[in-house]
């Protein structure tokens, strides 16, 4: 069972469709101790990075989540705000602390060249970076929906995390992966054919991780 | 049901909103607008249900609008699985409403809606209430104000080219585009591909829309796209997908 967390920020209904759609058991939780019995966990999000995290912190999620993926090493799956409280910190309306699981910070798209506005909201083409079971059946390139300020900073030590860019006037990340950790900059409950592939490859992650464990 | 307007008078009813769906999602369609075009408010929770079950089957960018009035109605919508929300009337009668819009529910998620009919003196005159009634303001003074409330888009929709296959109403789409910084969707008189790609080359618009041709068509928006692409747009290519998803109820066939 699939756990999605419920903490207030955004509309959770697309991404529980989109799971439920490709026929994954799924559920939908504001109780961290919920946690205990997922198999992965979403932590999907629209909104800003300082409610995000006051909001986690204050239903207790996050010495629970510290627990179970970092010292359990459960799949985790960041999307668009999920991705960014990976990071150290963010800079958004002020400097708040992030999970710190990356080094990395988060900061507002600065295009270099004119005629790119932000928010950053629209269909972009992400360019693979490395190899990865998350992005399989995708070939090379794929076209995501973005809508976002801010964008996840890693360090220069971080910097083979990164899976994906993409281009707005300047280089965005657009997914990262540290071990069990994945995090996409895009939605992919509203980039349709591609968007779902990435949910069913991350599906498959799980199952496949499942039947590792049971073999232990 | 999904309704051909022709000069925003309704015609024909075309048929079923989630089969329209299914199609569009199969046939990489970049965002999706549902609209309550109904005549009297009085439909709007029966809208609202049919938001719920498209949004189910929708993996793509979802707005609503129509008969949105309130906080209370966008709110609705949000929650019946749309991702952004449109709105006409009430923005240009208590024009604030947008900001608080805005304000409270993010910029990104708002959609002004403005339709406009051309005067005898070549002006684009603002109309609202389902096309009803003229306000007197022009086109470009309307979208500046909107812009400056923090909308997050504009649907413009030109009302002399609705459903006449004639291609956009171009000039009225470029004294909207020249005007306003945000993105503006042209809609509104759609008859053949190239009538997309001017939209965006000579028009100027961000995103281009269509509905008739979209309907009567099957593969209608892969055409488009692959037409599009053809013309040197940055667009998203096609992508067949296909979605393993039942329909409820299930008719099982008898006999076989």
């Amino acid at each position: 069972m699939i756990a999605i967390i419920d903490y207030g920020m955004g509309n959770l209904q697309s991404i529980r469709n989109a799971f439920e759609v490709l026929g994954a058991e799924v559920f939908v939780t504001n109780d961290p101790n919920d946690l205990e019995r997922a198999t992965a966990i979403i932590l999907p999000g629209v909104g800003a990075f300082r409610d995000g995290m006051r909001n986690l912190r204050e239903k207790g999620f996050i010495p629970i989540l510290q627990e179970q993926i970092i010292e359990q090493k459960k799949p985790y799956l960041g999307i668009c705000l999920g991705m960014q409280f990976l990071a150290k910190r963010s800079h958004e309306h002020g400097l708040y602390e992030g999970l710190g699981w990356i080094d990395g910070e988060v900061t507002l798209i600065k295009p270099e060249k004119g005629g790119y506005k932000v928010p950053h909201v629209g269909w972009n083409e992400v360019q693979f970076k490395r190899k990865c079971s998350l992005f399989n059946d995708l070939g090379e390139k794929e076209t995501f929906y973005f809508v976002h300020s801010y964008s996840l900073v890693p360090t220069i030590d971080e910097q083979n995390i990164v899976l994906g860019t993409t281009w707005h006037g300047t280089e965005i990340v657009a997914s990262i992966q540290k071990g069990n950790i994945f995090g996409v900059q895009f939605h992919p409950e509203k980039s349709q054919g591609a968007g779902l592939k990435i949910l069913e490859n991350f599906l498959q992650l799980v199952r496949q991780q499942g039947q590792d464990q049971d073999k232990k | 049901m999904i309704v051909q307007s022709i000069n925003f008078k309704h015609t024909n009813v075309i048929g079923n909103a989630i089969t329209a769906v299914d199609f569009f999602n199969s046939w990489a369609i970049d965002e999706i607008v549902l609209l309550d075009v109904s005549r009297t408010k009085e439909y709007h929770e029966e809208f609202l249900r049919v938001v719920k079950e498209l949004s189910k089957r929708c993996f793509v960018p979802l707005t609503a609008g129509g008969w949105v009035e309130s906080v209370e109605d966008i709110r609705n919508l949000l929650l019946n699985g749309a991702d952004k929300v449109a709105i006409n009337t009430r923005a240009f009668e208590q024009p604030s409403f947008i900001e608080e819009a805005a304000t409270i529910f993010g910029n990104q998620c708002i959609v002004i809606s403005i339709d406009a009919k051309r005067r005898a003196d070549g002006e684009y005159e603002v109309y609202i209430d389902r096309g009803r009634k003229a306000t007197g303001t022009l086109v470009e003074v309307w979208a500046e104000a909107v812009e400056q409330l923090k909308a997050g888009e504009i649907l413009l929709t030109s009302i002399d080219h609705d459903g006449g296959r004639k291609g956009y109403d171009l000039n009225l789409i470029k004294k909207v585009t020249s005007t306003v910084t945000i993105p503006v969707i042209a809609f509104g008189g759609v008859g053949k591909w190239q009538d997309l790609v001017e939209g965006i080359t000579v028009g100027g618009a961000e995103a281009v829309a269509a509905a008739n041709i979209f309907h009567y068509m099957e593969h209608s928006t892969k055409l488009a796209k692959e037409y599009l692409v053809e013309q040197g747009i940055d667009t998203r290519k096609p992508f067949f997908y296909v979605l393993n998803a039942p329909r409820k109820p299930e008719y099982k066939v008898r006999g076989y």
